[in-house]
């Protein structure tokens, strides 16, 4: 199969390892990956901010660029999330049948990774081994949006050498939010702070996620206060094997 | 027109007071140990209903049908009401209301009112307005007394006084009430105890009083009846004891017919205290000679409903029971209580409700109060969407800033149309990314920024990864082996 990358913009300037995890899981399932370089920005910082007619023109860009692939794989539950459930949306406010159509035709080809590999490829076990102690922080968009529900986990579980420690608290939100974790900044810092706790509590060295976004909130605050637990995508976890530990 | 909502007037932004809110320990300490608890309870419930989510689908289907045919079905309830011997007023603001409500009490001599917990009373902040009067309202529900005789305000939709503990309460009795003439010596934090010396307290009252003013949790079309859930029983008594009785219904609370009551009546008390019926649920259908109050008003209020109504992606805000389940659910709510959100309706769904019924004039920063964590719309038992929601208020609030001067040139505004440029212009990518890494040099210790100016907001509390040396955009072209299957879709 060839599987196009969208990385999304935030994880290609800030994580790029978790976009270089993902083509090294999907090409050690034998797939092809392919990287299209008109793909910026799925549009939700605008669209969750209050610019639709600015996410609106992503939304197009995303829509153009992916139109013909066969599957695009995501590393980010809140950039399928907004695919999936603000760009119908977003597409009907602009009127226009054609581009409602190739969002609607486009919609089932886009993936999540986790999900993707459990649910579309049908694999549970990627062959990896990380012999850690990992706790799994289920992002907001993840588990109420997309429904990952048990995906991830299985995904963990085997990863030989890893032990899966469960995270107190897991559904409740870090406080990210986007632009909510600089406009409430307090509330967002109070939010964090539990999770951090939580994390803590499991006594695990690294906590991964579906999100990079929510990962680098988390661990601003693990690095500030100096806990020494590390965050990583959970495709980070899934590229390591006994050959090549994955750094 | 003055549409008015408790608290709105003086509110500061959100971010503002729940800075505050945050930084005060108890407060803090008794929302979490309430929501907590009331969550847990709530969860338990909703798992032993194997048909929950048809419930909470039927429970959307109806209200979105009663939305659709609201005239009529107000019509035929006012028809209801008056063949039932009722008298129906209709009220297009908090003005009117108010007045309405005060001309009925005036027209009986009367000079106290007993109430049962009602939030639409306190949406147009009636028991300021009838004191100024020279009418003394008590408010029956043991939170809304609490409020009331601490001068303070409801922090939740259910559980009005839940940012208070029993010893604070115990210590607003003993201030407030009096308790030597009540024959007691000395009260103690006992729950049980406090639930004693309010109902001493009531009681007399409950005898006394001629007028009671109540809500309504639905107000049925087909019969012209109205519908009080509640714990105490207070309820009851204000509903049956007094001479008259005058409710105040948001135009919102119709359902079609007393079959529907099957579907709220299961799934309210379940979302709302984590119980499977509340303990009261009083029906009753305009007046009965030998039974009841011998005189019954409905008090219709528009209040800014029309114009939620209006909105077609907004109007779901108008599903709402009021069991502030999203309140219980929501992370943003169970840091900060209710009191900073500057309204009558906090939470969730005050933070789509109360934009929505003011046109978001002094409401500017509720669609912002949330993380969109989505854990409301799990919870809503009539499926309210309220994430989305949020954000379709959130494109109100920029469109108006656009409209304007100033907000064409805020830096936020700025700022996005920056990265909307720079994301309609992939070729620019890799020089922003270049521009970025020598912006961040002098700032980068230890791999990460711990300070960046323009983004305090930030890394006041948290860490700013650093941009590594090579985006995944650069590190594909350099692939040598893999270049073949890059391609412009373009």
């Amino acid at each position: 199969m060839i599987v196009s990358l969208f990385i999304t913009c935030y994880t290609d300037l800030m994580f790029p390892q978790t976009g270089r995890a993902v083509v090294k899981v999907l090409e050690r399932l034998g797939h092809n990956v392919e990287f299209r370089n008109s793909q910026t920005c799925c549009g939700q910082m605008h669209s969750n901010t209050g610019y639709a007619s600015e996410a609106t023109s992503l939304m197009r860009r995303f829509a153009g660029t992916f139109t013909d692939a066969e599957a695009v794989c995501v590393p980010s539950s809140s950039c399928v999330a907004t695919i999936r459930t603000q760009y119908p949306k977003l597409a009907a406010e602009t009127g226009n049948i054609a581009l409602m159509a190739q969002v609607e035709s486009l919609i089932p080809r886009v993936f999540e990774f986790s999900e993707f590999l459990t649910r579309h490829l049908g694999v549970d076990d990627v062959g990896a081994y990380y012999p850690h102690h990992v706790t799994y922080h289920p992002s907001c968009h993840g588990l109420r949006a997309l429904q990952l529900g048990d995906a991830p986990y299985r995904l963990l579980k085997n990863v030989r050498g890893l032990d899966l420690i469960d995270l107190p608290q897991k559904e409740d939100c870090c406080g990210f939010g986007g632009t909510f974790a600089v406009k409430n900044a307090d509330t967002s810092a109070a939010m964090l702070s539990d999770k951090v706790r939580s994390i803590l509590d499991t006594g695990a060295e690294l906590c991964v996620a579906t999100d990079n976004s929510c990962l680098m909130h988390i661990f601003g605050a693990l690095h500030r206060e100096r806990t020494g637990v590390k965050t990583a995508h959970i495709a980070e976890v899934l590229a390591a094997t006994e050959a090549e530990p994955f750094a | 027109m003055s549409i008015r909502i408790a608290q709105t007037k003086s509110a500061r932004p959100f971010p503002e007071a729940a800075r505050e809110a945050i930084q005060d320990t108890q407060l803090r300490h008794n929302v979490r140990r309430a929501t907590n608890t009331i969550r847990t309870k709530r969860a338990n419930m909703v798992a032993e209903m194997p048909d929950w989510q048809q419930l909470r689908e039927s429970g959307r289907a109806i209200k979105r049908h009663v939305l659709r045919y609201l005239d009529l079905y107000l019509e035929q309830f006012e028809q209801g009401v008056t063949r039932a011997g009722g008298h129906v007023h209709w009220a297009q603001d908090a003005d009117e209301a108010r007045q309405i409500i005060r001309d009925l009490i005036a027209q009986h001599n009367a000079h106290e009112v007993i109430k049962v917990k009602t939030m639409t009373s306190d949406e147009i902040e009636l028991n300021s307005y009838l004191q100024a009067n020279g009418i003394t309202p008590y408010e029956t529900d043991l939170a809304d007394l609490i409020i009331q005789l601490g001068e303070d305000y409801p922090s939740h939709i259910v559980v009005p006084a839940l940012h208070k503990n029993r010893a604070q309460i115990e210590q607003i009795f003993s201030k407030r009430m009096p308790l030597k003439e009540m024959g007691i010596d000395h009260l103690t934090s006992d729950p049980n105890a406090l639930a004693d010396t309010a109902r001493r307290y009531l009681r007399e009252r409950f005898l006394r009083v001629k007028v009671a003013i109540s809500g309504a949790n639905y107000a049925i079309a087909e019969t012209g009846s109205l519908v009080v859930v509640e714990s105490e029983g207070n309820g009851r008594m204000c509903l049956t004891l007094p001479d008259v009785l005058i409710s105040l219904v948001g135009i919102e609370k119709i359902i079609p017919s007393f079959q529907d009551l099957e579907v709220f009546l299961q799934m309210l008390a379940r979302s709302a205290t984590g119980e499977r019926m509340s303990p009261y649920t009083s029906v009753w259908t305009g007046v009965n000679p030998d039974d009841g109050p011998k005189e019954f008003h409905v008090v219709l209020l528009d209040n800014g409903r029309a114009n939620v109504l209006a909105d077609d992606q907004g109007r779901q805000a108008l599903h709402c029971i009021r069991c502030a389940a999203c309140l219980n659910a929501c992370p943003v709510y169970s840091h900060t209580g209710g009191h900073a959100y500057g309204s009558v309706y906090p939470g969730p769904i005050g933070a789509i409700l109360t934009p929505q019924l003011l046109e978001l004039n002094g409401a500017r920063s509720l669609p912002y109060a949330s993380s969109l964590c989505g854990a409301c719309y799990e919870a809503c038992p009539v499926m309210i969407n309220i994430p989305e929601v949020l954000i379709h208020l959130r494109t109100k609030v920029v469109q108006s800033e656009k409209d304007s001067l100033l907000g064409g040139l805020s830096i936020e505004n700025l700022a996005m149309k920056s990265a909307l440029h720079l994301f309609e212009h992939p070729e620019l990518l890799e020089s922003a990314y270049c521009l970025a890494r020598i912006g961040q040099g002098p700032l980068v210790e230890n791999g990460v920024l711990p300070y960046v100016p323009g983004m305090t907001q930030w890394t006041r509390t948290r860490d700013l990864v650093a941009v590594p040396p090579q985006s995944f955009r650069e590190w594909w072209r350099t692939r040598d082996s893999r270049n073949e299957s890059t391609r412009d879709a373009a």
